[in-house]
């Protein structure tokens, strides 16, 4: 019988992918632990001096003593409402911008050279010119926001629109279907994923732009915080508000991929890793 | 369950288990294939075919037994599943190199595709697709040939095309064939042998003794689809395993 089998070999299938998520958490904490730990021995070996780094021990402190006197609560407050409503009014634009030329020839024509035109445009550019126009309250700082985050925006969701499945939209229009119908029925879901893609670079986007923005005349508002600092060489304080910026960036991802968790229930089927 | 010819074989499993969750979609399968003898596997979805296909392939692991393949196999899948950025030939000799050429445009041209070498896949209608898929799991020169319902998305038309190209470039090329399948006709056309499963085990494994070309309104071959649709159905009558058609 082994005779006849000769040449005959076991097939080798992939591995079942997949590990405990225990693991998996730990593998990534790897990476930021190790950062931790580095500035934290930098620091507490004297390698470097609090005036040019504080060591994390001190800006756990330093984010005592500022939250518990209310001075950083208010400037989160302000600074997160500056990012907010800069990224809605951004994202809404680049939203509606994008659907339209994406979805029809005539919006592409009109709509495509020109964003394509002002997206070469650098936003750190307009901050002055936004002064000049806006005047140095909120007006011109949350506009500058929303400038930023148009385009990544736009990018993306026409981009989305342009790929949804043609053939389902001749078969949702032959359904009798109008053209807000199969905007909202098949276009909007069908470029969700690009939707959600182009609003996470508009929210890390928006944090960028949230600091050139506090650049200008600020009297509040992380901004205003690190300024302060800045004169006073707290390192503490500078390193704190450059770890909160980090952070908003985060939560604002987090929540974005909860989200996108949530909207795509179609698509929890074919997620391979 | 079958004595090995002089040829050898090209499949060999025993106690086949694969498992999912609760259920035993396999459940202890023998199957041995002699070089160059082409299997028709029958049941009704759901029974394990493609599943033991997918073992045999080595794209999915079996929970238990042991599993033998000669190491030259391919696959024809249900759909194309070509690559959409490269042209047909690129397609056919796809991890080759450039030199397998000469040999892919061989393999288009036994397809009938020789014209079609740099056509996209997407502008392929889609019984030219398949016939692309099957260039690229014949000019690998395939001890073992898996093909996974090969016709199944194809039109009436398309498919009968298609069957005829199989029967040919099987009987010049001989590599052993396990052709999963639904269609009690299409396995009595093309097999030598026939093998239905249902529960995780064989309840079939038989001979076709018409000879070729075979004609679907032989007699026998009338009968012999009456009988297969009988064990694919309700009604089981279990044929005995490995039973001689008579003529």
């Amino acid at each position: 019988m082994s005779a006849a089998a000769q040449g005959l070999v076991a097939p080798n299938p992939p591995r079942a992918a997949g590990r405990a998520p225990a693991l998996t958490f730990a593998l990534r904490a790897i990476g930021p632990v190790l950062l931790l730990a580095a500035w934290y021995a930098a620091t507490a070996s004297g390698a470097l001096t609090k005036d040019v780094l504080a060591g994390p021990q001190d800006v756990v402190t330093t984010f005592g003593e500022l939250w518990a006197d209310g001075q950083l609560p208010e400037a989160l407050r302000v600074s997160v409402t500056r990012a907010g409503l800069g990224l809605v009014l951004g994202a809404s634009t680049g939203l509606l911008l994008g659907v339209v030329s994406g979805f029809t020839r005539l919006g592409e024509e009109l709509v495509d050279s020109s964003m394509q035109a002002l997206r070469a445009i650098p936003f750190l550019a307009l901050t002055s010119l936004f002064v000049v126009w806006f005047g140095i309250e909120e007006a011109s700082k949350i506009l500058l926001i929303g400038v930023a985050c148009t385009f990544p925006m736009y990018v993306n969701v026409s981009s989305g629109v342009r790929n949804v499945d043609r053939k389902v939209v001749e078969a949702a229009r032959s359904f009798g279907l109008g053209r807000l119908a199969i905007a909202r029925e098949v276009v909007l879901p069908g470029a969700l994923p690009s939707v959600f893609a182009g609003l996470r670079l508009a929210t890390t986007l928006s944090v960028i732009a949230l600091i050139a923005a506090e650049e200008i005349n600020v009297t509040a508002g992380l901004g205003y915080l690190m300024a302060r600092a800045t004169d006073y060489l707290r390192t503490d304080i500078l390193a704190l508000c450059v770890l909160l910026y980090a952070v908003i960036g985060l939560l604002a991802d987090l929540a974005l991929r909860l989200v996108e968790r949530g909207t795509m229930p179609w698509r929890k089927a074919v997620s391979i890793r | 369950m079958s004595s090995p010819g002089s040829a050898g074989l090209a499949v060999r499993t025993r106690g086949l288990r694969k498992v999912f969750g609760e259920r035993a979609v396999l459940d202890g399968v023998d199957l041995d294939v002699r070089r160059g003898e082409f299997l028709a596997l029958l049941g009704a979805s759901g029974t394990g075919k493609t599943t033991l296909l997918r073992i045999l392939a080595g794209l999915d692991a079996a929970t238990g037994g042991t599993v033998l393949v000669p190491p030259v196999r391919t696959v024809v899948f249900q759909e194309p599943r070509l690559i959409p950025s490269k042209r047909a030939l690129a397609n056919v000799i796809i991890g080759q190199g450039r030199s397998a050429r000469a040999k892919g445009l061989e393999a288009l041209a036994e397809v009938g595709l020789s014209r079609h070498a740099d056509a996209w896949p997407a502008t392929l209608s889609g019984g030219e697709a398949q016939r692309v898929a099957l260039a690229r799991a014949l000019v690998r020169e395939p001890e073992l040939l898996l093909l996974d319902e090969p016709f199944a998305a194809l039109d009436a038309l398309t498919r009968l095309h298609m069957q005829d190209l199989i029967a040919e470039l099987c009987a010049r090329h001989r590599p052993a064939v396990v052709l999963v399948t639904h269609d009690v006709e299409e396995a009595i056309l093309l097999a030598d042998r026939i093998a239905v499963l249902r529960e995780g085990r064989f309840v079939t494994d038989l001979r076709v003794g018409i000879d070729r070309p075979r004609d679907r309104t032989d007699p026998v071959f009338v009968e012999l689809r009456r009988r297969l649709l009988a064990d694919l159905g309700v009604d089981t009558h279990a044929g005995t395993p490995r039973e001689e058609v008579a003529r």
